[in-house]
């Protein structure tokens, strides 16, 4: 079991894991985020959920600055990411993203999907890399499927490699960006099962996701966002069983 | 129909041009292919990764270099590299006189053609493959050369396998500089032949010596394109 927050801030125990302030983010005259303000704690499992176009993706993608936020600090695990001259590489091996499409390398095998960034960013020596990349296969299900490209696994297998590839890193937070949005509905119990496990384990997540089973099951904290702000957050009992806000009970009614 | 034999398929006059049109001629056509194509790709892969820089101090330069070569005929770069140059600076000694020129002109004009089309393997490839390469703390250029570039190869293995055919042929616009001993391509070679001979014979030959090659790689060509398509 990989142990979340092991290379952690000094004084995480006081501070949040990710402390997101006034952040915003642009696409030309298109403000898709105006003034996010969102703090996770260590171990916490946090849900994003809100219609499409609301501004989650991008509010996880500005985590790990994917995307350049306009304005706004994000904080995580005591480092600030939007600082200028951060070692930007370096912190986002502490954050590991995992895709709606996978994204895994077509012209590696599974185990090379994972191996590459731990001899080439961490630069562990080949067998080390190995041994770390079989235990984390068998971890999500897939031992034995070392060998196999991407191309010969499901889309739910491909997501699980996906997932131990960013496990691999040893980050502190998980950031899982509609994971299971571009799977056939047999394949997403695979996946989700994973992700429990992994907040079980005391991972810390921060979930962009439609699937509200998951979000009521497994979150410590449900956020509701639409048009680019936080609506209403709590837990998900509260948000997604008695919302408050009208936008709130308007999506809902749609999605349930 | 005897003069058309005697004019264009005399063996006799063919047989004199062996076995020289194969260990001199033919040998150098592949020579100047083969390093016209290493420094064309080389260049053309420099070209190519200034086109998609973020930093428009690199962008814009790459741009006018692959410009300028597509725009200019090759045979211009060629009479300017090999006459031009050593006319305007008589203290530039190119060396190994046999190649240098030749192959440092191809290199130019195919690595300007390369770069557009590694420049299209390298956008051909899903913005996902970078993201996914970053999100993983790899630099900007651990995921070009270990995510990207292999990818964006093997997308352009058939495009580029037919520049290669087409400088190929191109080799034999050198024939306006083959005038050093030992340094004829094909082209020159026979028509230095038919200059002696007085007879179109070693031109038939020459071209059959252009065939035997080009077009087993145009039908490699072809495989790749095919087997590219299916694998989609």
């Amino acid at each position: 079991m990989i142990v979340p927050g092991a290379g952690g801030a000094a004084g995480a125990g006081s501070s949040p894991t990710i402390a997101v302030e006034g952040l915003r983010k642009s696409f030309g005259a298109n403000e898709v985020l105006k003034g996010i303000d969102l703090e996770v704690a260590g171990r916490e499992v946090v849900c994003v959920i809100g219609p499409s176009g609301s501004g989650k993706s991008t509010l996880l993608r500005c985590l790990n600055r994917l995307e350049e936020p306009t304005a706004g600090r994000v904080v995580v695990d005591g480092v600030e990411v939007t600082a200028a001259g951060v070692d930007l590489d370096k912190v986002r091996t502490s954050m590991g993203m995992v895709f709606q499409s996978f994204n895994l390398f077509p012209h590696k095998t599974a185990l090379g999907n994972i191996t590459l960034a731990l001899t080439t960013v961490l630069r562990m020596d080949k067998g080390a890399a190995a041994e770390r990349g079989r235990a984390l296969l068998a971890r999500v299900g897939l031992a034995g499927r070392e060998d196999d490209f991407p191309s010969r696994l499901s889309g739910g297998q491909q997501q699980r490699v996906a997932i131990a590839r960013a496990l691999a890193m040893e980050p502190s937070v998980m950031l899982f960006d509609e994971v299971t949005s571009a799977l056939d509905p047999e394949l997403v119990g695979e996946v989700l099962a994973v992700m429990r496990d992994l907040a079980a384990g005391g991972m810390t997540m921060l979930v962009v996701t439609h699937e509200m089973g998951f979000a009521r099951e497994v979150a410590d904290r449900v956020v509701f966002m639409d048009a680019g702000v936080i609506v209403e957050q709590g837990p998900p009992a509260d948000v997604l069983g008695q919302p408050r806000e009208a936008r709130t009970r308007a999506f809902l009614s749609k999605v349930l | 129909m005897n003069r058309l034999r005697e004019e264009f398929f005399n063996f006799g006059v063919i047989a004199r041009l062996f076995p020289a049109l194969v260990t001199e001629a033919m040998k150098n056509t592949v020579v100047f292919t083969l390093l016209g194509f290493s420094g064309g790709m080389m260049l053309g892969l420099v070209l190519a990764l200034g086109r998609i820089s973020r930093s428009r101090w690199l962008r814009w330069p790459a741009a006018f270099v692959v410009d300028t070569f597509r725009g200019l005929p090759a045979l211009l770069v060629i009479v300017f590299i090999g006459f031009g140059l050593p006319i305007a600076f008589p203290w530039l000694h190119y060396p190994f006189p046999k190649y240098t020129p030749g192959c440092v002109a191809l290199a130019i004009v195919a690595g300007a053609y390369i770069a557009e089309t590694v420049r299209a393997g390298i956008e051909g490839v899903p913005r996902g493959q970078m993201e996914a390469a970053r999100s993983l703390g790899m630099k900007y250029r651990t995921a070009m050369r270990r995510v990207v570039l292999p990818q964006a190869f093997r997308l352009v293995i058939p495009p580029l396998t037919n520049e290669l055919a087409l400088l190929f042929k191109d080799t034999s616009l050198l024939a306006v500089l083959g005038t050093e001993a030992g340094g004829k391509e094909i082209l020159k070679y026979v028509r230095d032949a038919v200059n002696h001979s007085g007879n179109t014979s070693p031109l038939v030959a020459g071209g059959l010596a252009y065939l035997v090659i080009t077009v087993p790689l145009l039908r490699v060509v072809a495989y790749l394109e095919a087997r590219t398509r299916a694998s989609r």
